[in-house]
């Protein structure tokens, strides 16, 4: 069966790709090139750029200029990307321990400097490529192969985190949500800026099967009931009780990094 | 053609070799006694239209420059002794991606923390194990400030005709000391740029085209859409778990920098026509030898200088030539023993191979390096 979008971003011989049945990393990828579509980018001027885990797998995939990176440094090589070309329009997909964990310390220094890339995290709550360790995003309670007695540390709010650091464009959504979540990435790439879009994923090969949440429908399922849009929980407050809010959390206009680097190119000049 | 005379730190002159050698990138973290490099980076390169970053962490420093050199720009980093200890991953990763790039490592005393504003020469055994895996290494290292100059152009060649990350291993001294240099015009230098594929060609990132040492290599952003990747490739630049496909990459990357030795390897023989000694030193050090040599052979000693330009690869047929003449090596080098147990490996016990040597922040002085070559006598 032949599908346009398929053909036109996807590396046709790279496919099937390699996450498990179930895995919700898919849905974010194709939410991706539906985004990249619709936002009409040149596919040459398009660089995706990855760090390590089952997420960063997905530029192979995906028929732009792909990087796929060491562990946790997906911003600090898209950083050099972007700001030695700023024509590119440079988009980071990483997972939650990636982005959050090894990868945190450039997470927070992408988002102050306010550099134009967009970042998609692919949050399934658990390292699935070694195995089902726990993240910096996993529920305090929850199980994970190294937390077999039940996770004692406190989880990240990816989103909240980068707008607390600094982001112009910080938005969640889940793959149940999906056009919601491919509206929030439109909005990411068209964002002059550093945007963030927290991706809630599912694993039910590792985190489902350790925390006994059922198959990969129920847990979909799950994403439905527990998450609720900001704009609804604004209006209606009781319907936001003990769920997780998704929506854009930041979206605002503040100087760009590489503007603002020509701009110290272009003093110098007079 | 206008020459320039100036009177420059090492570090200043790495800066002004590099922005010759045509850098418009650098991304790094301040760390003694490096910083300069940043500093005067910082200031030149948006004055030639290019880019400075100061980033968030050492890793991050390399990482930034090897992104920017995927979009065909000359891109270095700078860092010293911790910050190089950072930045190991990621050399592996350029490596194995085979990104061009200068990493410039001004050595100090360590381990750890160690003794940030004196000299050592501690890392030359970390420059080219230091990342994991097997992978080939180029490291180069100059004895003084014109040196340094010259040696950060050839870096920046090396890099770009090997595609391959090119360690510049300056020390404190070299780094700091000042000294009368005088800036050719660019015109005057050998400048090397990596071969691009031509627009339309068929094109395969990791294929080497015959004729070629290594695969032409598009920017991104140039209208060749492929895929870089730190796992094992195969020649389309995707990842392979073929073991057959990982021997012929490794050796592949092996191979362009052993079969190319003669290209890569520089040293300076210094009154080594006659000599029945040899002194072998390297960096800044090795002044302390030439000043030795000169003085021993003012005694009517006849002793010579073997001075490494490149440290790696090692120029092991030159060192074993010399061992079937001389009686007696002496290794000076500001560590235990790094080099001299390269030398022994090499010179397969046909002389007798000594260390002066120590890692205390002090310089050798000519003195120490002398009583230290007449207890042989």
């Amino acid at each position: 069966m032949n599908n346009p979008l398929v053909e036109n971003y996807f590396r046709m011989d790279k496919l099937p790709h390699i996450w498990c049945p179930g895995c919700g990393h898919g849905i974010i990828m194709s939410a991706i090139a539906r985004a990249i579509e619709k936002s009409g980018l040149d596919k040459d001027k398009v660089c995706i750029v990855s760090g390590i885990g089952c997420s960063s797998r997905a530029p192979g995939y995906m028929d732009f200029n792909t990087l796929h990176t060491t562990h946790g440094r997906a911003l600090a090589f898209a950083t050099g990307v972007k700001l030695a070309n700023p024509e590119l329009e440079v988009i980071v997909i990483a997972g939650d321990g990636d982005l959050s964990a090894i990868g945190g310390n450039h997470l927070i220094h992408a988002a102050r400097r306010n550099i134009n890339l967009t970042t998609i995290c692919f949050n399934n709550n658990i390292y699935g490529m070694t195995g089902g360790q726990y993240s910096p995003t996993t529920a305090t309670g929850d199980k994970g192969t190294t937390a077999p007695y039940g996770n004692i540390d406190r989880p990240f709010d990816i989103t909240q985190l980068a707008a607390g650091a600094g982001a112009t464009y910080a938005a969640k959504a889940t793959v149940y949500h999906v056009n919601q979540l491919q509206k929030y990435i439109e909005a990411a790439i068209d964002h002059k800026g550093f945007s963030m879009v927290e991706a809630v994923s599912v694993c039910p090969t590792y985190y489902g099967r350790k925390n006994k949440k059922g198959s990969a429908v129920d847990m979909m399922n799950w994403l439905k009931d527990s998450f609720v849009d900001m704009k609804i929980a604004e209006k209606m407050p009781e319907k936001a009780v003990g769920k997780f809010i998704m929506g854009e959390y930041v979206n605002k206009v503040e100087p760009e990094y590489t503007e603002l680097y020509d701009q110290v190119i272009e003093r110098l000049k007079r | 053609m206008s020459k320039v005379i100036k009177f420059l730190q090492g570090n200043e002159a790495c800066v002004e070799g590099a922005l010759m050698a045509g850098m418009r990138f650098y991304s790094g973290y301040p760390i003694t006694p490096s910083t300069e490099i940043a500093e005067l980076s910082s200031e030149k390169l948006p004055k030639v239209g290019g880019k400075f970053i100061q980033m968030e962490d050492e890793i991050a420093g390399i990482a930034a420059a090897i992104g920017a050199s995927l979009t065909g720009k000359k891109a270095m980093t700078a860092t010293s002794g911790p910050g190089f200890s950072l930045k190991q991953e990621n050399i592996g990763y350029a490596t194995i991606a085979e990104i061009p790039l200068v990493v410039v490592n001004v050595q100090r005393g360590g381990p750890s923390t160690g003794l940030p504003t004196s000299p050592g020469q501690g890392d030359v055994m970390q420059a080219k194990w230091g990342t994991h895996g097997d992978h080939p290494v180029i490291c180069l290292t100059p004895d003084s400030v014109k040196e340094t100059f010259d040696l950060t152009i050839r870096a920046f060649n090396l890099a770009e005709k090997y595609r391959t990350p090119v360690i510049l291993l300056t020390d404190e001294i070299t780094g700091h000391m000042r000294e009368k240099i005088e800036i050719p015009d660019v015109s005057e230098l050998e400048i090397y740029n990596r071969i691009v594929p031509e627009a339309g060609d068929d094109y395969k990132a990791y294929h080497v085209d015959d004729g070629d040492i290594v695969p032409k290599m598009a920017p991104f952003g140039g209208g060749f859409r492929y895929h870089v990747t730190g796992l094992m490739h195969d020649e389309t630049g995707f990842p392979s778990n073929s073991t057959q496909n990982a021997d012929v990459l490794i050796k592949r990357l092996m191979g362009k920098i052993e079969d190319n030795k003669e290209d890569i390897i520089t040293y300076e023989a210094y009154e080594t026509e006659d000599a029945e000694y040899l002194i072998l030193s390297y960096g800044g050090t090795a002044r302390t030898a030439k000043a030795a040599v000169k003085k021993l052979r003012a005694e009517g000693i006849k002793v010579g200088l073997f001075r490494l330009i490149t440290v790696w690869p090692f120029p092991e047929e030159q060192v074993r030539a010399l061992s079937e003449q001389v009686k007696d090596i002496l290794v000076a080098e500001l560590n235990f023993g790094q080099i001299k147990l390269e030398v022994e490996r090499v010179v397969k016990g046909n002389a007798n191979v000594r260390l002066c040597g120590k890692a205390n922040g002090e310089i050798l002085t000519p003195e120490e390096l002398i009583k230290a070559f007449k207890e042989v006598l």
